[in-house]
This record gives C-alpha cells, sequence and structure tokens, in this order.
C-alpha cells in the first residue's frame, strides 16, 4: 500500500534534494548559452531546403542548372544525388521509410525537394526560387477517416505490396468479449467522437544541423540539438555506412525539445551527405515555417469511444482509434507498441473490463505522431477517458468528482494490474482529488457557479484525474529501433572528492545539470556546486536513449543514484581499511563512513577520495580510485499521477474563453528540486492551454498547411496564461532508488481535458445541449458549439 | 552599403546588405549571440533588445534603420561584473528552463523596469507579452521581475 509521508523544508543551500537555484542559469542569463546557431567553424557553408508546395505531386523534372549559377551556390543535391550515396531514402524510428529528398514525387506540402550549398545563408535562400521543379498535381488525402475510401489515392506507392493508404493494422489492447459483457450489463451508456487535432511541440529554437566532415580521417562532427544524441550516432551509422567510433554528436544547449526533437529528419541527412560531398562543415537551420509544416506534429487522433456504468461506478471502456500518421509512419513509440501506451486509457479506475483498437493511416500531410510533452500517446489516451468519464457523469446526472472518487482504485489494491496490461505501482488517488478539492474550494465553486448561471453567465469548472506511465522502459519490453530504453551513468570522485557525472540523456532546459548533481549530492554528500554534470557529446557520456516520455529522472535518475551507492559502496571498504575496522562495523551518514558506536572515528568523502588515489593502502586486491559506471534497467514504469482543476468564464457574446483558476495536484513521488518541478508544472500547463484553446495544425482539402507560422499557429502568451495554484501529494515510487517518479508531462497531459471539460460545463450553463466539443476551443469553434454547430477541426 | 551602430557602448561598422536584419548584424558582427531568433514573425521576442532604450524585435528591424543608433543586448546587462537585478532575479525565482527565450524577455523586463520601477503583475505580463516562452507557463518569469523591482526599490532606499 503507498504511504503518503511529508518532505522537510528545504534548506537554502540543500546538499542533496531541495530547493537548489540552477547551475546552468549561469551561462543563459548572461546570453552565453551555445545553441546550434550560436557555432560558427572556420570555413563553413550554409544549406537551405527547396520544400513542395502541394501536398501530393508528381516529380517530372528537377532543373538545378539557373540556381547553380548564382555566384556563391557551391552545389544543389536532389534525389537523384543521393541515390549515387545510398541515402535518398531512409528509415523511420517506426521502421517504415521516409525520403530524403522527393525524387519520385511529394507526398505532403513542405516535403523536401532539394538542399542548397553556399557561401551563407541569404544566398541559399537566394537560389531555392530558381531551381525549377515540374510538378503534376495529384488527388489529395487530408482527412483520416477518408484515408482508407476506396477512392482514396495511393500515397504509398514507393512501398511494394502496399495497396491503400493503411500504415500499421488494427492493434488491440484488453478483451473485447469482456467488454461486450460489461457493456451488456450496464446501467448507462455513453458514446463520443473524440477528436484530439494536430498540434506542434514548437520549441524556441527550430531545428537544424551542423555536420563537419573531414576527409582526411574520417571524423564526423556533427553539433545538432536532439533528445537522443546516442540512438542518432547508432542511426547515423547504419543509415550513410560510417563506422560509428568516428562519429560525434555534440548538442550542446537546446532551446527546447518537447518531443519534436526526437526524431531524425531528412535535413540532417542532408547536411551530413553535403559535408561529406563537400569537405568542409555545413550548416543548416530551419525557418520558423519549415519547422511548422514539416517536422515532427503530435497527436492526429480520431478516437470513437464508450464508457458504460453500473450500480453508480465506471465498469467498462471500450475505443476503437485511426491514427493519422501523415506521409510516413515516424511516429515515436518503443517497438513494440505501435499505438505507444495509449492502451493506458483505462485510466485511474477499476474497471471491469475495457477493449482498445488503433490503426494507423497515410495521409498527404507532415509525418509525426510524437510525443509532444507526453510518454508515447498518454496524452490522448488520458484526454478520451478524462472527457468520457465527465460525459458518462452528465448522463448519471452526478457530480464528475463524485463519479471519479467512487470509480477510484484504491490504495490497498496497488500495484494493481489494469484490464489492458498495465501494472501501476502505487497511489492514493483520492486523496490527491482531496487535495485539489480543498485548494479549489470545490464547493464553493459550484455555489458561484449556480449564481452566475441565475445570471446568464457562462462559468465552467473542469475536472481531470491522471494516471501516467513514464520512464520506459524494461529493456525486455522495450526498445526503439532495436536499442534497449536503458540508461548509462558515469562517475568519476576525484582524488579532491570532487566529481563528475556523465549521464546519456540530454536536457533541452529540464535542469538536468542542477538535479542530477543533487542525486549525487544526496548520496555522496557532496556539494551539487562540486559536481558537475556532462550529457549531450557522445564522445563523454554513456550509451542511453535520452530525454522524452519523462524517462529523465526514473531512468538516468536511477542509474545516477545507483552509480553513486557504487562509489559509497567502494568508499566504505577504502574506509574500514583507513579506519582499521570491518566494513560491517560502519554506518554512512551523508558524506561519511564513520564507526558505530564511535562516531568520532570516520572518514569523509573527500579523505577516501584522496585515499583511493593515494599510495596509501587499500583493501587487498582492490583497485585504486574512485570511480563507478551503471547501465540502468528500470524493473517497471513509473506512475505518476494527479488532480487537476480547471474554472473558466466564456464570454457569452465573443465566446472568448478564459481560464480564470487553474489548480494542480500532482503526484511524481519523491521531488528532488521542488523548484524545478513546479517549473516543469507551470510549463506543462501553459502548454496545456495552448493546445486546449489555441494551438492546432490545420489543412484545407488541398493539403495546404494553415497554420505555417507562430501568426497563425498560436501559442500562449503571459496574457492567457493565469497564476497557476500548485499542490502537492507524495506517494513515493517504490521500485525507483530514490522513490521519484517522472513529471515534465504531467501537466500536459492533465490539463486540457480539464480545460475542456471546464469549457463544456461553461457552455451548457446557457446551452445545455452541447454534449462535447472537440480542442481547440477558439472562439470561433466555441461560438459554432454554442449554435449547435460544432465539428471537428480538420 | 556601410552603416554604423552602437552596440553595448562599443561602435561596429560594416558593410551590409540593404535587407540585412539586426539580429543578423548584432549576432555576425560582434559576434553577440546572445540575441536569439526564432519566428521571422514578430512573434517570438527571442530577438527583443533595446533601440536607443526602447525595447524592439531586432528580427523586425533592418541593420541600416538603426544606423546611427545605440543598442544594448542582453551581454549589456551585467556591468562591471555585477549582474543586473533582472539577471538575478531571473535565477533567484527560477524563470527560465532552456534559456532560448530569456534574453528577450529579460530585455523586456529591463525596458519596463526603467519606465515603470514598480509595476503590477497585469503590467509586468503586458509587458512581456511580446514574447513567447515554450517552458516556464511565465508565473516565474513575472514573479522574477516583481523581484527585481523589489531589489531595485531597496537598494534605492538604503541609498
Amino acid at each position: 500500500m503507498a504511504t503518503t509521508v511529508e518532505q522537510p523544508a528545504s534548506p537554502e543551500r540543500p546538499i542533496g534534494f531541495g530547493r537548489l537555484r540552477r547551475k546552468e542559469d549561469a551561462r543563459f542569463i548572461r546570453g552565453q548559452g551555445t545553441y546550434l546557431d550560436d557555432i560558427r567553424l572556420p570555413g563553413m557553408l550554409h544549406g537551405a531546403i527547396l520544400r513542395s508546395p502541394f501536398a501530393h505531386a508528381k516529380i517530372n523534372s528537377i532543373d538545378t542548372s539557373k540556381a547553380l549559377e548564382l555566384d556563391g551556390v557551391a552545389a544543389v543535391v536532389t534525389a537523384k544525388d543521393l541515390e549515387t550515396l545510398g541515402l535518398a531514402w531512409m528509415p523511420t524510428i517506426s521502421y517504415d521509410t521516409q525520403a530524403v529528398l522527393a525524387g519520385d514525387k511529394v507526398r505532403f506540402q513542405g516535403q523536401e525537394v532539394a538542399f542548397v550549398i553556399a557561401t551563407d545563408e541569404y544566398v541559399a535562400r537566394d537560389a531555392l526560387p530558381l531551381i525549377e521543379v515540374d510538378y503534376e498535381p495529384l488527388p489529395v488525402v487530408v482527412d483520416a477517416r477518408k484515408a482508407l475510401d476506396p477512392d482514396a489515392p495511393l500515397i504509398r506507392d514507393d512501398k511494394p505490396g502496399q495497396v491503400d493508404n493503411l500504415a500499421t493494422p488494427t492493434w488491440e489492447a484488453g478483451d473485447e468479449e469482456a467488454a461486450d459483457r460489461a457493456f451488456a450489463e450496464a446501467d448507462v451508456v455513453v458514446t463520443r467522437d473524440i477528436m484530439y487535432p494536430r498540434c506542434h511541440p514548437a520549441p524556441m529554437e527550430t531545428c537544424g544541423m551542423i555536420a563537419d566532415f573531414d576527409p582526411k580521417t574520417g571524423q564526423l562532427d556533427i553539433y545538432n540539438g536532439n533528445q537522443a544524441p546516442h540512438v542518432h550516432r547508432t542511426v547515423y551509422a547504419h543509415v550513410a555506412g560510417l563506422p560509428e567510433h568516428m562519429i560525434r554528436i555534440m548538442c550542446n544547449d537546446i532551446g527546447g525539445g518537447f518531443g519534436n526533437k526526437v526524431p531524425v529528419y531528412p535535413g540532417y541527412v542532408c547536411t551530413i551527405a553535403a559535408s561529406i560531398v563537400a569537405g568542409a562543415p555545413v550548416k543548416w537551420i530551419e525557418d520558423r515555417s519549415e519547422h511548422l509544416t514539416s517536422t515532427g506534429f503530435a497527436r492526429d487522433y480520431n478516437m470513437h469511444a464508450s464508457i458504460c456504468a453500473k450500480d453508480g461506478r465506471i465498469t467498462g471502456l471500450e475505443v476503437d482509434v485511426i491514427a493519422d500518421h501523415g506521409a510516413w509512419d515516424s511516429t515515436a513509440q518503443p517497438t513494440k507498441f505501435p499505438a505507444g501506451f495509449f492502451h493506458i486509457c483505462s485510466g485511474s479506475y477499476t474497471l471491469d473490463a475495457s477493449h482498445v483498437k488503433v490503426k494507423a493511416v497515410y495521409t498527404n500531410k507532415a509525418a509525426g505522431g510524437v510525443a509532444y510533452r507526453c510518454s508515447f500517446r498518454i496524452t490522448e489516451a488520458v484526454y478520451m477517458v478524462e472527457r468520457m468519464v465527465d460525459a458518462l457523469a452528465t448522463e448519471m446526472g452526478v457530480d464528475p468528482i463524485e463519479l471519479r472518487m467512487r470509480s477510484f482504485i484504491a490504495p490497498e489494491q496497488f500495484p494493481y494490474e489494469t484490464t489492458t496490461g498495465w501494472t501501476y505501482d502505487s497511489g492514493n488517488y483520492a486523496e490527491t482529488m482531496k487535495v485539489a478539492m480543498e485548494i479549489a474550494d470545490y464547493e464553493e465553486l459550484r455555489r458561484e457557479q449556480a449564481a452566475k448561471k441565475e445570471r446568464g453567465e457562462l462559468m465552467g469548472i473542469g475536472v481531470a484525474f491522471f494516471t501516467e506511465g513514464v520512464g520506459a522502459g524494461p529493456r525486455k519490453h522495450m526498445d526503439i529501433l532495436g536499442m534497449s530504453m536503458n540508461d548509462g551513468a558515469d562517475l568519476r570522485v576525484h582524488p579532491s572528492g570532487k566529481a563528475v557525472v556523465s549521464i546519456s540523456c540530454q536536457t533541452q532546459g529540464q535542469g538536468h545539470e542542477t538535479t542530477f548533481a543533487q542525486i549525487v549530492a544526496e548520496e555522496l554528500g557532496i556539494p551539487p556546486e562540486d559536481i558537475e554534470v556532462r550529457h549531450g557529446d557522445t564522445d563523454k557520456s554513456p550509451y542511453g536513449l535520452g530525454t522524452y516520455g519523462s524517462r529523465s529522472t526514473p531512468v538516468s535518475g536511477a542509474a545516477v543514484s545507483l552509480v553513486s551507492r557504487k562509489v559509497r559502496d567502494k568508499a566504505r571498504l577504502i574506509a574500514a581499511t583507513m579506519l582499521e575496522t570491518r566494513p560491517e562495523d560502519l554506518a554512512w551518514e551523508k558524506g561519511r563512513w564513520f564507526v558505530k558506536g564511535d562516531p568520532e572515528q570516520g572518514a569523509t568523502i573527500e579523505d577516501i577520495a584522496l585515499r583511493a588515489y593515494s599510495g596509501e593502502e587499500l583493501p587487498a586486491g582492490m583497485e585504486g580510485g574512485l570511480d563507478a559506471q551503471i547501465v540502468y534497467d528500470p524493473p517497471n514504469l513509473t506512475y505518476p499521477y494527479g488532480a487537476y482543476i480547471c474554472v473558466v468564464d466564456i464570454d457569452p457574446e465573443t465566446a472568448q474563453v478564459k481560464v480564470r483558476r487553474f489548480i494542480a495536484v500532482d503526484d511524481c513521488g519523491v521531488r528532488i528540486n521542488p523548484m524545478i518541478v513546479d517549473g516543469q508544472i507551470h510549463g506543462g500547463l501553459a502548454e496545456g492551454i495552448g493546445i486546449a484553446l489555441m494551438e492546432l495544425i490545420s489543412f484545407d482539402s488541398e493539403g495546404n498547411c494553415l497554420n505555417s507560422s507562430f501568426m497563425d499557429y498560436l501559442i500562449p502568451t503571459a496574457m492567457e496564461c493565469p497564476e497557476f495554484e500548485l499542490g502537492m501529494t507524495v506517494t513515493p515510487c517504490p521500485h525507483h532508488p530514490l522513490g521519484a517518479k517522472g513529471v515534465g508531462e504531467s501537466p500536459n497531459v492533465g490539463s486540457p481535458p480539464a480545460i475542456v471539460n471546464a469549457v463544456i460545463d461553461a457552455l451548457r450553463q446557457g446551452y445545455p445541449e452541447v454534449d462535447h466539443i472537440d480542442m481547440p476551443c477558439t472562439p470561433d469553434r466555441v461560438w459554432a458549439a454554442m449554435q449547435g454547430r460544432a465539428e471537428p477541426p480538420q | 552599403m556601410q552603416v554604423t551602430i552602437t552596440i553595448n557602448g562599443e561602435e561596429v561598422t560594416r558593410d551590409v546588405e540593404p535587407r540585412m536584419l539586426l539580429v543578423h548584424f548584432i549576432r555576425e558582427t560582434p559576434g553577440l549571440t546572445g540575441t536569439h531568433w526564432g519566428c521571422d514573425t514578430s512573434n517570438c521576442g527571442a530577438c527583443i533588445v533595446r533601440l536607443d532604450g526602447q525595447a524592439v524585435k531586432s528580427c523586425t528591424v533592418l541593420a541600416a534603420m538603426a544606423d546611427g543608433h545605440e543598442v544594448t543586448t542582453v551581454e549589456g546587462l551585467e556591468r562591471d561584473g555585477r549582474l543586473d537585478p533582472v539577471q538575478e532575479g531571473f535565477h533567484e525565482k527560477h524563470a527560465l528552463h532552456c534559456g532560448f527565450c530569456t534574453p528577450g524577455m529579460m530585455m523586456a523586463s529591463r525596458a519596463l523596469l526603467d519606465e515603470n520601477p514598480d509595476p503590477t503583475d497585469e503590467e509586468i505580463r503586458t509587458a512581456i507579452s511580446g514574447g513567447i516562452c515554450r517552458c516556464t507557463g511565465y508565473q516565474n518569469i513575472v514573479a522574477a521581475v516583481r523581484w527585481a523591482a523589489e531589489r531595485e526599490a531597496e537598494v534605492k532606499q538604503e541609498a
């Protein structure tokens, strides 16, 4: 059974866990970060990409001669050139293939067609309109629900045996017969079509690369802000046939990732090829429009769902999903899970049965399906189930919190095996829900809402409760491109007692340099300022799968904890020799081994480190030094959860939704740095507000992307975000060495359903026939819902 | 064409194409890469600098338009080895994650406090609303600017 513990107050400068201001800030607040475009190498050339204006068109010819005549243009690379290098096509992270540059035809607007290399970026871009491409437009399919129609144009005619636009066949979880039984026996059944529309992670720094191939040595240096540098290195070795030990990837500072910087993009392969061909470093950085139209989008799930209840409790869930994967299947998830972790959709409830079906289709849209601040489709799953629970509560005429409370998995039921095969490790859901209700003063909010209804005002209160599975994952179940989802850590304690810890995950702003130093500090008692965290350089860090899916603390955090304990164990043996006693007679306090019963007799970690490197006696057979290495294979995911309550007001005249309050109570287990945890939650909530109310990547019927700049792809500013009200409970993860769970994605997972539930709750104050609205709840879409014309976005 | 721009107190002269953007000039010629480019459409504010004291988006100003004018960038905030209270505030209040929007946010905040040393939260939010931060949800940026305002008021009182 889970236990909830109080965490001690954080001292100003903790040696270990607590509110420690970030070590990495020093360079950022001075404008001294090193982002990709800040790097300049001698003799560097610049690349630019010509992209398709059509969503689907045959390419009859490409004429690069005029572009080549432009002063400063060194080369123009097309698919034909890449074919000679064997690089015209490349694998996606989902075992599909994708064109690096289009040769036969283009399959989405914004697809890469040619790569120009020139002496500067302005010239490279000047050359793009000089490239003449003869396109022959083809029929287009942009609606996933129509992609399998008999008359739909075949998008992937490059794939042998492909006769339709099915990207991945139906994948199932749960028990269909049992679910059917639950529905047959139910008192109430509710069915909805719910769309999680296409949105985009849109980190502030776009994607790009500098490739620097040295023809003399064969060494390829890559500067590229990505979320999984070690896997990228392996991919380049496979794709380009380069020896892996001669490839070095340096991420440096990354201006946000949010899942978008997990994949290997065609521009990267072009940049590498260009550097190899030119024998010079080549820099390529996409502009914002290229970023929004061609790199990994998120979501785009069409979910047909039914939920049922018996005796006042939720008993069954059935969901049938059509996933829109765009022109290639490059959705991001562990190999054995073609729908990611969507089947966690039974949520936080003790269902009798559930059944999930997911199939994916190709459309003439950019590829992706990346985990935008999400652990592999859990965001879609939580949104769906939390919308359905609300719809069910409305149908039953019970309060949405009351229905959740009746149906929660109880603390004594953990570890809990869900109807779709997950083993939740720990939780006390009702308690967390209560904390949120207290902060919100839920009863008072309902009274206020009733009073406002009398006055014709549209106030809504939305609730969501989520359970996530993060920290992928156990190697027996989870890999990406065959690489197990484990992470390494390498700790070196120097003779002076100062330390360097190298980790395989990669920060994009999460504060790894601080958090991971605090873990070593907690385990060894070395002050965090004396611990340097190295990451993001494949030559200087151990192999591992990177940072996404909230996996850094669950996997790399555990690795750092355990590698520290390895050092501590060795230190104990050395201390025993130093103190002329037996190791079992020593006890540990933070930073020091001492003799049990004689605490004055002890050796600090600094003393022990010095001894380990000195010429003094060590335990028999022991090697000198105080270093250790580890690769951590998590036994299970961790299961953070949270209770969110959102209060919105809708202007009845303009249909503008204003988030007035947002209460987020997260249980992410033990908090290493509460300041950073809160910061992660703030950021994810802002993104959730964006997704629920503003952010949409949509297309017209010809496949033109209608949201290709920040003029049209709306991201919340300070004006749209309220002062967030945070609370917490702490239920330590039983199998994580620190009791920690992941947190970065929780707020993005939990907030969209809370907001949309609030919008619907508000609308129903004046328009009781409204039973669903799809995101984003922009004024025009909310207005349409008021008029009884709620339509999914396209 | 030749332009001369005073950046953080130092005159920089260079031949540029008339179309060159100020953000590129700042990043290339003196190599001050703290000013970032993020969107092309004046929405994100990663490129905010001060032009004769006013916060402007340097992706929307031609280098030629800044000829003969004074520009301050994030690198000009720290003086004589002492951080500006806005910089300290961002650190104290965890107002940055990835750091990419931070220079623009700090320049907009500095411009606000020079005009209005005691802003309300609403005024702070309005002042930074020309910028997008994808990481922080803005709450700690507001707290950082408030912290800086309070710090400056204390210093003033002491003096």
